[in-house]
């Protein structure tokens, strides 16, 4: 018997965290002697008043999709990836090699490379930390860290010493060519008749994201694949009796998981930057962990707590231009969110499971 | 002659690299002895390098500093205690938040108080660990060898460095000669045999975050009064993370930490002084050291070389009863 009705699970305790987080999130606000009301009309306004700031809040929000999804994935089969960071950055540099060393016709096709591209990097990357904890039992939260840094190393190296063209001081990539520009979301709405924000930086990208956001809902409660990753997740001894392979889900898993994180490059580095830079991601794979654990590794969780973190990056950034309260409050926010919905799980679950139990012996 | 100052100049900046790695790696130590993972060190010293930098500054003196510091730290300790003791949720999220919960803090409470986009005033005499002399340095200087080994390596760190070395001993004498020690690493081992015997694993547990929380402040304060001068955002740059990674490289033991410590202390300090390398015709970039301590992180916990076993009930909170 379950001790608590699902929507409970499914709604009520993401609520409570999330709005535990708020409290909080206004006390320091109200802590620096900034006016917390004041602060949302200006996030409001700033993120979502206008075409502009929804097409940042959208850019944001794509990038959060592809990491959220991936440490989603890695979640039901009970693996803790952190290295979305790490896959991203490689990601990126797959995507930029495909864009600046292949001559493309149409962006279309460029498209495609690069989403191939990103994901085999991104993959790759993931698959080293996936290899050593299902043959080796390192353990993967630790690997994967140390994958993150490398991967800093690797692109540091690899933009300043092979990419960068020549006689430039700037450590990045050359521009990509004019044909791989992906159709912004101003091009895309402008045929329709609606008039969006030019220079938003939301893209094509966005679709994919969304659409990826369906295949993982597909794959994870409609494939074999999918009843096996969350089987493993649920019980590592009962998958084993099952015929599941820990092996073959841990490297399986970690390689979606992966993908998934590099795939975000198609976003910040072929639909925005259109070159590669040093901290490309800009963390966007942590957020990926925030975003996971608020959506329940549900896709559609992913997708809605995404949208959030979008709205709350993009508002940040309109805060930090017109107060005093520098950017950093959004890390803030985001550490709160992980606390409450990952850490403390449990201090929202206890109570009111409690609660249920009581109402239920009530009724009987 | 002159490559031996040189290679004295680099030991004594290794020396100095390696100081916050040992603390926060021995902070570490204790706590994963005690079966909680701690991957929330870096916010800890960042935390603490914030607050001893802040203090000191408003204050003038270095000692309150260190105190803030640690407190700082503490609080942070407390945090992860209160999320995967009491509520037993899952060390690794838990520590995720407390890192991301220093850098973006950090930030904004510096702009607060200092206005100075995110950093603290630099710090002055007093507000500064400074560097200790030791007896007769000056006249040994001309000594060969010794001379400069006394001098320039040995003599002229700040109180906090000897401070980390010795506290290399005394957690090897707390760990394995005393009775607290082996109820602690009984505690990450079986912390249900520790309950048997009437233990509190409770107790236990916090009181090895509680001192990893006073390291890990010991470690911060010193990065921003000791090694510089003032605090400057995200000042850690993945010093926990190194410190996490110089742990399981001295798969968790005192001694070895410190050896682990100074071998990442030294790629540090060469990374810093040579940039690129070359090696009669191979070059190692200066990427290559950078990453070099990850890598080899990596391919201990491979098992390759010796397998790194961490303690058995790391990570799992403790049910009484099942």
């Amino acid at each position: 018997m379950d001790k608590m009705p699902k929507w409970a699970d499914v709604i009520l305790i993401p609520l409570i965290s999330l709005i535990l987080a708020a409290i909080l999130s206004t006390l320091v606000i109200l802590a620096i002697g900034e006016n917390p009301v004041e602060a949302v009309n200006l996030m409001v306004t700033g993120a979502l008043g206008s075409t502009y700031g929804w097409g940042y809040t959208l850019y944001y929000a794509t990038n959060f999709m592809f990491t959220g999804l991936a440490v989603a994935v890695a979640f039901h089969a009970r693996l803790f990836n952190i290295g979305g960071e790490g896959q991203a950055m490689l990601g990126g540099l797959g995507v930029a090699m495909v864009c600046l060393y292949v001559p493309w016709p149409h962006w279309s096709i460029a498209l495609l490379a690069a989403m191939a591209a990103a994901m085999l990097f991104g993959a790759a990357w993931a698959a080293i930390p996936a290899y050593l904890q299902a043959k080796r039992g390192s353990h993967i939260v630790i690997t994967t860290i140390m994958f993150n840094f490398i991967a800093a190393a690797l692109l540091n190296y690899m933009l300043v010493n092979v990419m960068r063209p020549a006689g430039s001081q700037d450590p990045a990539t050359a521009r990509f060519p004019e044909a791989v520009h992906l159709p912004t979301l101003h091009e895309i709405l402008a045929p329709i008749g609606i008039n969006f924000s030019k220079a938003a930086p939301a893209n094509i990208s966005l679709i994919v994201a969304l659409l990826a956001c369906v295949v993982v809902w597909a794959l994870i409660w409609r494939t074999r694949l999918g009843y096996e990753i969350r089987a493993y997740g649920h019980s590592e001894t009962g998958a084993v009796y099952a015929g599941i392979s820990p092996v073959r889900i841990t490297i399986v898993a970690m390689l979606i998981s992966g993908a998934l994180a590099g795939l975000m490059a198609i976003n910040n580095v072929m639909g925005e930057a259109e070159r590669l830079v040093m901290n490309s991601t800009e963390g966007a794979g942590f957020i990926g962990i925030a975003v996971a654990l608020m959506g329940r590794s549900h896709p559609f969780g992913v997708f809605l707590a995404a949208i959030l973190f979008g709205f709350l990056y993009q508002g940040g950034a309109e805060l930090a231009l017109w107060t005093s309260i520098p950017r950093e409050l959004i890390v803030v926010i985001q550490a709160l969110v992980i606390l409450f919905t990952g850490a403390l799980d449990n201090m929202v679950r206890m109570p009111l499971e409690k609660l249920f139990l009581a109402l239920r012996k009530e009724a009987n | 002659m002159d490559s031996f100052l040189t290679l004295i100049q680099v030991l004594d900046s290794t020396v100095r690299l390696a100081t916050p790695l040992l603390l926060a790696c021995l902070a570490g130590l204790y706590s994963e002895r005690a079966g909680i993972f701690d991957i929330g060190l870096e916010g800890k010293m960042l935390m603490a390098a914030f607050f001893s930098a802040a203090v000191a500054a408003v204050t003038g003196s270095v000692w309150l500093g260190l105190l803030a510091g640690i407190a700082a730290s503490l609080v942070l300790s407390a945090l992860h205690g209160l999320a995967s003791i009491t509520f037993r949720g899952n060390q690794l999220i838990s520590g995720v938040a407390i890192n991301f919960l220093a850098a973006g803090l950090t930030v904004l409470i510096a702009q607060d108080w200092f206005q100075q986009g995110g950093r603290t005033p630099s710090l002055f005499a007093g507000g500064r660990f400074e560097p200790i002399t030791f007896p007769f340095s000056e006249a040994l200087s001309g000594v060969p060898i010794i001379g400069p080994i006394y001098s320039e390596l040995l003599s002229g760190h700040s109180i906090l460095v000897y401070v980390a070395f010795l506290m290399v001993p005394a957690t090897w004498w707390v760990l394995f000669r005393t009775r607290f020690g082996l109820r602690l690493r009984a505690v990450g081992e079986n912390p249900a045999a520790v309950d048997t015997a009437g233990v509190s694993v409770v107790g236990l547990r916090y009181a090895a975050v509680a001192i990893c929380g006073v390291l890990c402040g010991i470690a911060g304060a010193y990065l921003a009064t000791g090694l510089q001068a003032g605090f400057v955002k995200d000042m850690t740059a993945g010093r926990g993370f190194i410190a996490l990674a110089a742990l399981i490289f001295a798969k968790w033991r005192p001694w070895h930490a410190m050896w682990a410590c100074l071998l990442f202390g030294l790629l540090q300090a060469v990374a810093l002084r040579f940039q690129n390398i070359d090696l009669g015709g191979v070059v190692i970039p200066v990427q290559a050291m950078d990453a070099l301590p990850y890598i080899l992180t990596v391919v201990i916990l491979a098992g390759f070389v010796g397998k790194a076993i961490p303690p058995k009930a790391g990570g799992e909170p403790y049910v009484k009863e099942r």
